[in-house]
């Protein structure tokens, strides 16, 4: 278990240095920096003095050393485009973007495991066919055209929902929650069904698999056999063991529902982190691109090492070593 | 020996298929009595687990019991209800499968999965449920049982994996258990020790067995009566002292002149020609014919006996013959 | 003419045959592309040629006769008046182009890598394959994305117009080469292991020609399933992007520049400009991938 948990930590950082190497030549290299920073009225004097203001002087480990220092403490640079620091206008967006993606999240993991579960039990049944030839073109239908469909259905044809926006926010210290209003709750729906929509037909695909192939094991057999009830057989044996394979997927679901918030907040001008990335790249503000960069990968890597240790949790094969042959006759 | 615990009469299982009708079990019938353990044996594809799975209700679609009536202490649960049925599983009928490693679930605590059937099939409390599971275990040989109630599936070695099993077998105290090939998964040095236990619990508690399995030394060492069975057909049925060593019926003649047990002393095996026919291409009349030497044309071409044609014990014409002409 | 009866009765083609979802989708596919190939040839309207343009022709409706002009256009126009049903064939091309360029990109390089990772193993296979799995922890979209900015922060300002659809296939296909480098790379462990390639080593072929001649032909079935496959998601990566305003520039509109500048209607009434547009890339995309699905199980039923 330890050396198990020491290598992720390990790998994780592996994958960590790598992405801030990336985020930093981006700063370093693409563009230059000087000529970003400094209007066209500018002197030699005045590029040499940012030059080593900014320690670009310095040998390339060095530079590179003092920018994971800088983004471990939170300064992420000043944005080009909008002349703030990065980590002011990141906070300021990324509880819209977290909202988003937890209700999401919590959508296509109930979703999915609920459906994937029906489907798998009512293998034949009507209904559980349509579901599963609706998600065969769900799976194909790009997420965009899914927000668009939702937008034209609930907002335009019903108008019962909002078509863009987060609704009214509430402000919690620096947090601003739209789940307290009305209007921010009514304009969550539909952005999130978007975003949790593919998620979820996945999770569902990969449920309705697993637990078929756990109900031909031979101890579901074994539970029949003992006369345990459909409900237990189903609920308890099969499902437990379906969820092991189903978590890692799921987690990594969760990392893609985040990145895949960029295209719904484009689609409902939500106020996030996504729409600013977007926008970053629009108009190549390289330190936003940067920064989101580093941010969504310290998320993926600690989603994976949650991951893995949930795995742990779950499967007590993984879990005792010790105790196998304890059991020898 | 008490009375009869299960009585299967005729019969059939079918699985329809694009190609027609197979039918893996075929007009079979039998008895077992409180206490005794009858022994199934065949080859694979005989239809012997088909026999056991048709009894306890858990045929795989599409196969299903086309006709026949099972017996159970008199009343039939061929047509039962699935409510009705899961009563009777674990409770009136234990299940022994043949891999105690994949029988069991994994994600689930030995104790927990004996708790559960206990408290499935007894009105009793949680409580008193771990207790038992717990006096379970330590029946059927676990040692430390105590300490070990809480331990998952892969924590226990192959023979102790199938002592748990036949402790959930048993831990509703059945009247019938179908073990099917319990130990032909096992250690060759562990086998001999599951079958005394099973053999040694039944007997306790008066419990019937159906003991299905392939291997001949099994049978003589376990069970009081044997029926052989030959393309989903019973080829013979009758006590294991003389089914072993005076066999009527000529495949279980074969049979027995085959296996290491019953040609003591001789030099080589024999052995029987051909293999047994695969369900999609019987052969007509009795589906033994091509590989018997004795066959003559009323095998070939009349509807194949069952044992109430012949003489009750061995389902074969020959055995009519020879008995008229006596 | 027997290569082509044998070709018929082959298992792929039996396959085929009895599938009707594959020959639907064969049906729509090779319409679309031809449709997009000679879109000169067969669009009523060159949509980018102002001079045919009539501003009094805008908003009109689908098979319905202009208030002014009186002109009928099957997909009604936009608000320039531009014959959508001709920008659509316009638009298919860029968002096709994109796609095979993009799949034949990553194909190439996955391939490339994946055999030489498998077949030189040691540290350049370590390094290919690290890089690989970092590349796998992130949506391949996202990927794409910052390829797109990263790309388009080198290119100078004045080409960044013409240059769009270059970075866009580089972005795309890039963000893709790991799933054929770790098929190949997987095939390639197993073929190099068999007898005939130790055969091939000991009479001294080099490793290049061991490479193309005997391991490349093992892995072209699961590569040209991964490929198709590739070719729905690069087409839908293309349209996203595009959509998300980072992909074609609005001078070359692509399927999903046309459905970003549609959605600007939806609320004023003008449907078409935004539904055919999404109908057909929905008919590509959804075509092609079925086309996928059923050659991964009729190559390999072993795979679903």
């Amino acid at each position: 278990m330890l050396a198990f948990s020491i290598r992720r930590i390990f790998q994780a950082i592996v994958v960590l240095a790598v992405v801030g190497l990336v985020a930093f030549s981006m700063f370093r290299f693409v563009g230059d920096p000087i000529d970003n920073m400094l209007g066209q009225e500018r002197t030699d004097a005045d590029i040499v003095r940012l030059r080593t203001q900014l320690g670009l002087d310095l040998p390339f480990p060095i530079q590179y050393l003092k920018f994971l220092q800088g983004a471990a403490q939170g300064n992420f640079g000043v944005s080009y485009r909008q002349g703030r620091p990065v980590a002011d206008i990141i906070v300021e967006r990324a509880p819209a973007t977290l909202e988003l993606a937890a209700v999401s999240v919590i959508f296509a993991i109930v979703g999915g495991i609920v459906f994937g579960i029906f489907t798998a039990i009512q293998r034949d049944g009507f209904i559980a066919n349509a579901i599963m030839t609706s998600s065969l073109i769900g799976v194909s239908l790009p997420t965009f055209l899914i927000g668009i469909l939702l937008i034209y259905l609930f907002a335009v044809e019903l108008s019962w929902l909002p078509s863009f926006g987060r609704g009214e926010v509430v402000k919690i210290g620096w947090w601003s929650t739209g789940f307290l209003t009305v209007s921010g709750l009514k304009a969550i729906i539909l952005p999130s069904i978007t975003l949790g929509l593919y998620q979820m037909t996945l999770i569902m695909r990969l449920v309705r698999s697993e637990m078929l192939e756990v109900l031909r094991q031979d101890y579901i057999r074994f539970a029949f056999a003992r006369g345990l009830s459909d409900r237990s057989i189903h609920f308890k044996h099969a499902l437990k063991n379906t969820l092991v394979p189903v978590i890692t997927v799921t987690g990594l679901q969760i990392g893609a529902i985040i990145a895949f918030a960029i295209i719904t907040e484009t689609v409902f001008q939500w106020p996030g982190v996504g729409l600013l990335f977007i926008n970053a790249i629009q108009f190549v503000d390289i330190p936003v691109m940067a920064t989101y960069l580093l941010l969504v990968s310290v998320m993926f890597v600690v989603i994976n090492l949650v991951v893995d240790l949930l795995y742990y949790a779950v499967d007590p094969r993984l879990r005792s070593d010790g105790a196998v042959k304890a059991g020898h006759q | 020996m008490g009375d009869t615990v299960l009585s299967v009469k005729d019969l059939v299982v079918d699985i329809p298929t694009r190609k027609g009708v197979l039918r893996p079990v075929d007009r079979v019938s039998f008895d077992i009595n409180e206490g005794e353990v009858l022994g199934v044996v065949g080859e694979s594809g005989a239809g012997k687990s088909m026999t056991g799975n048709a009894i306890i209700g858990l045929l795989d679609p599409p196969a299903h019991i086309a006709s026949g009536e099972i017996l159970l202490k008199g009343s039939p649960i061929q047509n039962l209800e699935k409510k009705e049925m899961q009563k009777i599983r674990g409770f009136e009928i234990g299940m022994v499968f043949q891999d105690p490693l994949t029988s069991l679930n994994p994600l689930i605590p030995i104790g927990e999965q004996l708790s559960e059937t206990i408290r499935k099939h007894l009105p009793v409390d949680k409580k008193t449920a771990d207790k038992r599971a717990l006096a379970a275990l330590d029946e059927v040989g676990i040692p430390a049982a105590a300490s070990r109630i809480n331990n998952y599936p892969h924590q226990f070695s192959g023979g102790m994996r199938q002592r748990v099993v036949i402790a959930l077998a048993l831990c509703a105290e059945p009247s019938l258990v179908i073990a099917d090939e319990p130990t032909t998964a096992l250690d060759v040095s562990v086998q001999a020790q599951i079958i005394s236990l099973l053999k040694q619990l039944c007997r306790e508690r008066g419990t019937a067995v159906m003991l299905i399995t392939h291997d001949m030394g099994v049978i003589a060492e376990a069970s009081n009566r044997v029926a052989v069975m030959y393309a989903g057909r019973l080829a013979e049925l009758g006590s294991v002292e003389k089914v072993l060593t005076t066999p009527e019926q000529p495949y279980t003649q074969g049979l027995m002149a085959s296996t290491p047990l019953a040609s003591e002393g001789k030099k080589r095996l024999n052995q029987i020609p051909g293999a047994m026919p695969t369900l999609g291409a019987l052969p007509s009349g009795c589906a033994f014919h091509p590989r018997c030497e004795f066959a003559y044309d009323k095998c070939r071409v009349d509807p194949y006996p069952t044992l109430s044609d012949c003489n009750g014990r061995a389902a074969c014409w020959l055995v009519t013959e020879n008995s008229e002409k006596r | 003419m027997s290569g082509l009866k044998r070709f018929w009765q082959s298992d792929l083609m039996w396959s085929f045959r009895h599938s009707p979802v594959a020959i639907i989708s064969l049906l729509v596919t090779v319409l679309l592309i031809f449709t997009a190939i000679c879109a000169p040839l067969l669009a009523p309207h060159n949509p980018f040629d102002p001079a045919t343009l009539n501003l009094m022709n805008g908003f009109s409706r689908p098979m319905e006769p202009n208030q002014f002009t009186n002109e009928v256009f099957l997909m009604g126009t936009d608000d320039q008046g531009r014959d959508m049903y001709s920008t659509i064939m316009y638009g298919m091309r860029v968002s096709l182009f994109v796609g095979f360029m993009a799949v034949l990109f990553s194909m190439t390089l996955g391939v490339v890598l994946g055999l030489l990772a498998g077949y030189l193993g040691g540290w350049v296979d370590i390094i290919i394959m690290r890089i690989a799995d970092i590349q796998l922890t992130f949506p391949s979209i996202l990927v794409a994305m910052l390829i797109f900015g990263i790309a388009k922060g080198f290119t100078p300002i004045e080409m960044r117009e013409q240059m769009a659809i270059w970075v866009l296939i580089l972005a795309i296909g890039l963000s893709d080469w790991v799933k054929f480098a770790r098929v190949v790379r997987g095939a390639t462990l197993v073929e190099k292991a068999k007898e005939y390639i130790q055969a091939a080593k000991l009479i001294d072929r080099k490793p290049i020609a061991i490479m193309l001649s005997h391991i490349l032909p093992n892995v072209l079935n699961p590569v040209l399933v991964i490929a198709t496959i590739s070719l729905a998601l690069a087409i839908i990566a293309e349209a996203t992007l595009s959509f998300l305003g980072v992909g074609a520039p609005p001078t070359q509109p692509s399927l999903g520049t046309l459905i970003r500048i549609g959605q600007d209607y939806l609320f004023s009434g003008e449907w078409w400009i935004l539904f055919f547009p999404a109908v057909t890339l929905l008919a590509l995309a959804l075509s092609v991938n079925l086309l996928g699905d059923w050659l991964r199980d009729a190559l390999n039923p072993r795979l679903r």
